[in-house]
């Protein structure tokens, strides 16, 4: 269906191809997945297909691509219309018209197709996308899963016998990611569309695909295989293959079901193995220790479920760990009743909630639970309507933004809202101005965070990674004790996940108090000592992370599902555990 | 209409995509009661044209965000109001009075300002008549307010000819742009805060500026990408003959056009000015209809022009010609006296005429109601949905 002949992609002011040597063939009918690191051109090769790559975006293309037996080289992207539907990382760009229904119907109006031929196709790609109650709904009041559903009917619709998604699923909750995937797996089975698919929440989406596209490093040939085969070389994989690397098993599971099924030697290895070194180490296993968890890479949160608080009703326990937390730590902030209404929305009520220092937090729930919401109150942003917020003595909306940022910082879901100088040495300048610090103080802070970054370089051309890093440095810069981070994985591949845990470990050793809002369930187990889950509004759970997210089974991470009831939450604690039986 | 039961078959049905009333209809009626506002200064009648138009906008508008518009039509009415009194009350006006209310100090300005004042006598002649005055232009705005309200912006621009239906969409793409474009200015101002600089005031808006309008390039680019792999553009194979023949009728259609406004403008050749001028609209309208060969696309789900759209519409229409009438029939009515100062009072005919243009708040499709969910709903009048 799609023909890659030799393909490679140089842009106009770079010195080597962002892509080469593509030579392969996508089949009709089959889900592929491309994977690969950040910045190796994901992006570009999924733009090659649908000819916007390089009509749209300039640069020259070497070989041939052909799809359906159109060549890329000849025909402009509007001519493949009606063969490719492309989707891209941010649906909301994607929109041209206002409401669903008018939305699903514009390519199709582009086309010139026939008006009785639309309005059955509209009914139709409503149902199959489950969208039919929200046809006349204006786009902006839709839900990120809901949005990305109607970017993909909007494609749908003239039929294409291709699809290109990039990143579908990164800014979505895992239940609404669950909801899209659905869709597309429906789309390949039962209409037989190509589905080339870019995706870093590999947990999410490997189990899907018939094959794997992966670009290994820039400019290096791609390697295309059945999933098993070449996720156990690929540089990223998802927890479920890690664990299947630890463990030695062949061929590599996919999913969790692959997994539990030969998980049954190492749950009974880990048992032991989790047993002696809790009862080496003789810790009170009651809930994580926030210094622990930096140096030892496991927690003790970790421990089997034989540990003395998880046999006392929850609602003692919950006391119990309170207590024990006003006793251990000073609180960095507390609210009491919290309430927070906007037009006629009550994002939030009655929400009690105290993070004490060097607490990890995770903010977990689905989109529009009001996550955001709760950090923007934390930051003074929103005013509570009833109840009180208190960040140690200050009152964070009645504090002056100069005094606050001494006592909260918040990264935005876009760190690039933070960030308004050219250059990296200039948005550090400021920052140690606005934050009265020693000049040099945030320069040093990226120097830390992020070794070898030029001082000359514009934000804008730093990856997705770097740039929260360095938005991370700038908010650093005041010293807060109060760290807030708003979807902090969102377009971070796994490598730089794994530096940002490493940072925000650090930090949390260092005393700083960390509140995650995130969708990201693997890292909510790797970094938080306590999970908190919100629905409408309100706080549904609270509790260590290892009891709160085993008992859901949407935010329990792959480690977990497999080796429930055990509770272990990452690759590394299985790993640290082996290693300590051993 | 079903009429079985005589009363769910009288009241208008709930709307939706199919019965949606033609957008067009709305600017019909609305400028029809602009027309109406424009012949008269009887303050009662205005303020009765304000009230027909805002009782109908509440009745009959959704909770689409274009809906809320009319409130910034509103303030805006004020502030024009305002500012036509301030402009009395200062720069004075050439109506002559008696009722001098109180004496501004005098400015002498130099001899190449002569015909201008600054300061002086303000009567209550004066007050009065630019109270009329801007109460008309007020009037006169808050009936635009009320098309935008009531009319899908994004619709109306779907009914243009085919070959105008890229520009249509460059518009429709800058109405959705505007909101996020605000949105995006109030995100980053706010973000400002995270920073330790102040958000509020001016000087942190114009330091976001740059930032927001490169995100809001970045978009358009985005969308661009988009619009073009989902076949903005595409156009249809035409053979040469017929698209120079476009070329031609426009390009003429054009000139003729011009040539034909000079000539009725200017004083000689009055005689060949209209006919120029209608031939050259003629042919720029063929080029306009040929061009639409051009393109390929196809319409989904146009809005018809139906019987109610008739009936707002005319509602409006009649509303204007009947004030045309009685604006010639009884001046006297229409625009009371300044001087000498008279109390307004309200013309009977006509003030049954204007309520007329209440017609729409009873045959329109009425907005479905928000918050309940859809099915069989307790009889209410609209005057209840009014909020």
């Amino acid at each position: 269906m799609i023909r890659f002949e030799d393909v490679s992609v140089t842009y106009d002011d770079a010195a080597a191809p962002t892509v080469a040597g593509v030579d392969l063939t996508v089949p009709e009918g089959e889900l592929v997945l491309l994977v690969g690191p950040s910045g190796v051109g994901k992006s570009t090769l999924l733009g090659t297909v649908s000819g916007l790559v390089p009509h749209f975006t300039g640069g020259t293309l070497r070989g041939r691509v052909t799809v359906a037996g159109r060549d890329t080289r000849t025909h402009k992207p509007r001519e493949l219309a009606d063969v490719v539907g492309t989707v891209g990382q941010d649906p909301l760009s994607h929109f041209v018209t206002d409401t669903v229904e008018d939305e699903l119907a514009y390519g199709m109006e582009s086309l010139g197709l026939a008006p009785d031929v639309m309005r059955r196709r509209v009914e139709e790609t409503l149902d199959l996308l489950g969208l039919a109650d929200l046809r006349e709904r204006p786009i902006a009041t839709l839900s990120g899963g809901q949005q990305q559903r109607v970017a993909i009917g909007s494609v749908l619709t003239p039929h294409p016998e291709v699809l290109v998604l990039d990143e579908p699923t990164s800014a979505l909750d895992p239940a609404a990611a669950e909801e899209v995937l659905a869709v597309l797996q429906r789309l390949v089975h039962d209409l037989g569309t190509t589905v080339l698919l870019a995706e870093h929440r590999l947990e999410r989406v490997v189990q899907y695909a018939d094959q794997v596209l992966l670009l290994p490093s820039p400019g290096a040939a791609p390697v295309l295989g059945t999933p098993a085969d070449v996720m156990a070389v690929a540089p990223v994989y998802p927890p479920v293959v890690g664990l299947g690397r630890l463990a030695g098993w062949e061929p590599l599971p996919l999913t969790v079901r692959d997994a539990r099924r030969r998980a049954g030697d190492l749950r009974s290895q880990l048992a032991v193995a989790g047993s002696c070194s809790a009862g080496a180490m003789g810790v009170p296993p009651v809930r994580a220790e926030p210094g622990a968890s930096g140096s030892v890479g496991t927690t003790s949160v970790a421990r089997p479920l034989e540990s003395r608080a998880s046999r006392w009703p929850t609602w003692l326990r919950r006391r119990h760990s309170a207590q024990e937390r006003q006793a251990e730590g000073t609180s960095v902030a507390v609210t009491e009743n919290l309430a927070v209404r906007r037009a006629r929305v009550e994002a939030l009520r009655r929400v009690d909630l105290q993070v004490t220092a060097g607490e990890t937090l995770a903010l977990m729930g689905r989109n529009g639970a009001g996550k955001s919401t709760l950090l923007n109150t934390l930051v003074g942003m929103l005013e509570p309507s009833t109840g009180s917020v208190r960040l140690g003595r200050a009152t964070p909306h009645r504090t002056a933004p100069r005094e606050l940022i001494r006592h909260v910082g918040l990264v935005p879901q876009e760190p690039r809202d933070l960030l308004h100088a050219d250059t990296v040495a200039a948005e550090c300048a400021s920052a140690d101005h606005d934050a009265g610090a020693a000049p040099g103080t945030c320069r040093a802070l990226v120097g830390e965070l992020l070794p070898g970054i030029a001082d000359d370089i514009h934000p804008r051309d730093l990856s997705e990674g770097q740039r929260l890093t360095l938005a991370l440095a700038v908010v650093l810069t005041a010293k807060p004790p109060l760290l807030l981070l708003d979807e902090p994985t969102r377009g971070l591949d796994y490598a730089a996940k794994a530096r940002l845990v490493q940072h925000l470990r650090g930090l949390a050793d260092a005393g700083h108090a960390i509140v995650l809002a995130t969708h990201d369930v693997e890292l909510a187990a790797e970094l938080a000592h306590r999970v908190v889950i919100l629905a409408d509004g309100e706080v549904v759970a609270d509790g260590p992370t290892a009891d709160v997210v085993v008992s859901s089974p949407s935010f329990a991470p792959q480690v977990t599902k497999i080796l429930a009831p055990q509770k272990w939450l990452t690759v590394a604690q299985v790993r640290a555990a082996l290693d300590g039986a051993a | 209409m079903l009429m079985s039961s005589a009363r769910a078959g009288l009241r208008a049905p709930e709307a939706n995509r199919s019965n949606a009333l033609h957008p067009g209809a709305w600017w019909v009626w609305a400028l029809g009661l602009g027309t109406a506002a424009s012949r008269t200064t009887n303050p009662l009648l205005l303020g009765l044209l304000v009230g027909v138009a805002g009782y109908v906008v509440a009745a009959r508008r959704s909770e689409a965000p274009w809906a809320r518009s009319y409130g910034a039509f509103v303030k805006l009415g004020l502030f024009v109001l305002g500012i036509r009194l301030v402009f009395a009350v200062f720069l004075g006006s050439p109506i002559p009075g008696s009722h001098t209310l109180f004496t501004l100090p005098d400015v002498d300005l130099p001899e190449w300002a002569q015909g201008v004042r600054i300061g002086g006598r303000v009567t209550a002649e004066t007050l009065v008549f630019a109270l009329y005055d801007g109460l008309k232009l007020a009037t006169l705005l808050i009936c635009m307010g009320a098309a935008n309200a009531l009319a899908n912006p994004a619709r109306l621009l779907k009914s243009l000819p085919g070959a105008l239906y890229e520009a249509g969409v460059a518009v429709v793409v800058a109405l959705t742009f505007a909101p996020q474009l605000i949105a995006d200015l109030q995100r980053l101002r706010a973000a400002r805060r995270l920073r330790g600089r102040p958000d509020r005031g001016i000087r942190g808006l114009l330091q976001v500026g740059l930032p927001v309008l490169e995100g809001a390039l970045e978009r358009s680019v985005a969308l661009a990408a988009a619009m073009d792999a989902r076949g903005y553009g595409r156009t249809a194979a035409v053979p040469p003959l017929v698209r120079h023949t476009t070329s031609a009728l426009t390009l003429g259609g054009l000139i003729g056009v011009c040539a034909g406004t000079y000539g009725l403008l200017a004083a000689e050749g009055a005689g060949f000015g209209l006919p120029v001028l209608l031939v050259g609209v003629g042919a720029a309208l063929g080029g306009l209809w040929l061009g639409g060969r051009r393109s390929v696309r196809t319409r989904y789900r146009p809005d018809v022009w139906g019987v109610r759209a008739w009936l707002v519409s005319g509602s409006g229409a009649a509303v204007a010609a009947l004030m045309i009438r009685f604006a010639s029939t009884d001046p006297a009515g229409l625009h009371p006296g300044v001087v000498p100062l008279v109390a307004p009072t309200l013309p009977l005919w006509p003030a049954a005429c204007v309520l007329l243009g209440l017609l729409p708040a009873f045959v329109a499709p009425s907005p479905a109601a928000a918050l309940s969910p859809r099915g069989p709903r307790s009889p209410r009048s609209p005057r209840k949905e009014a909020r």
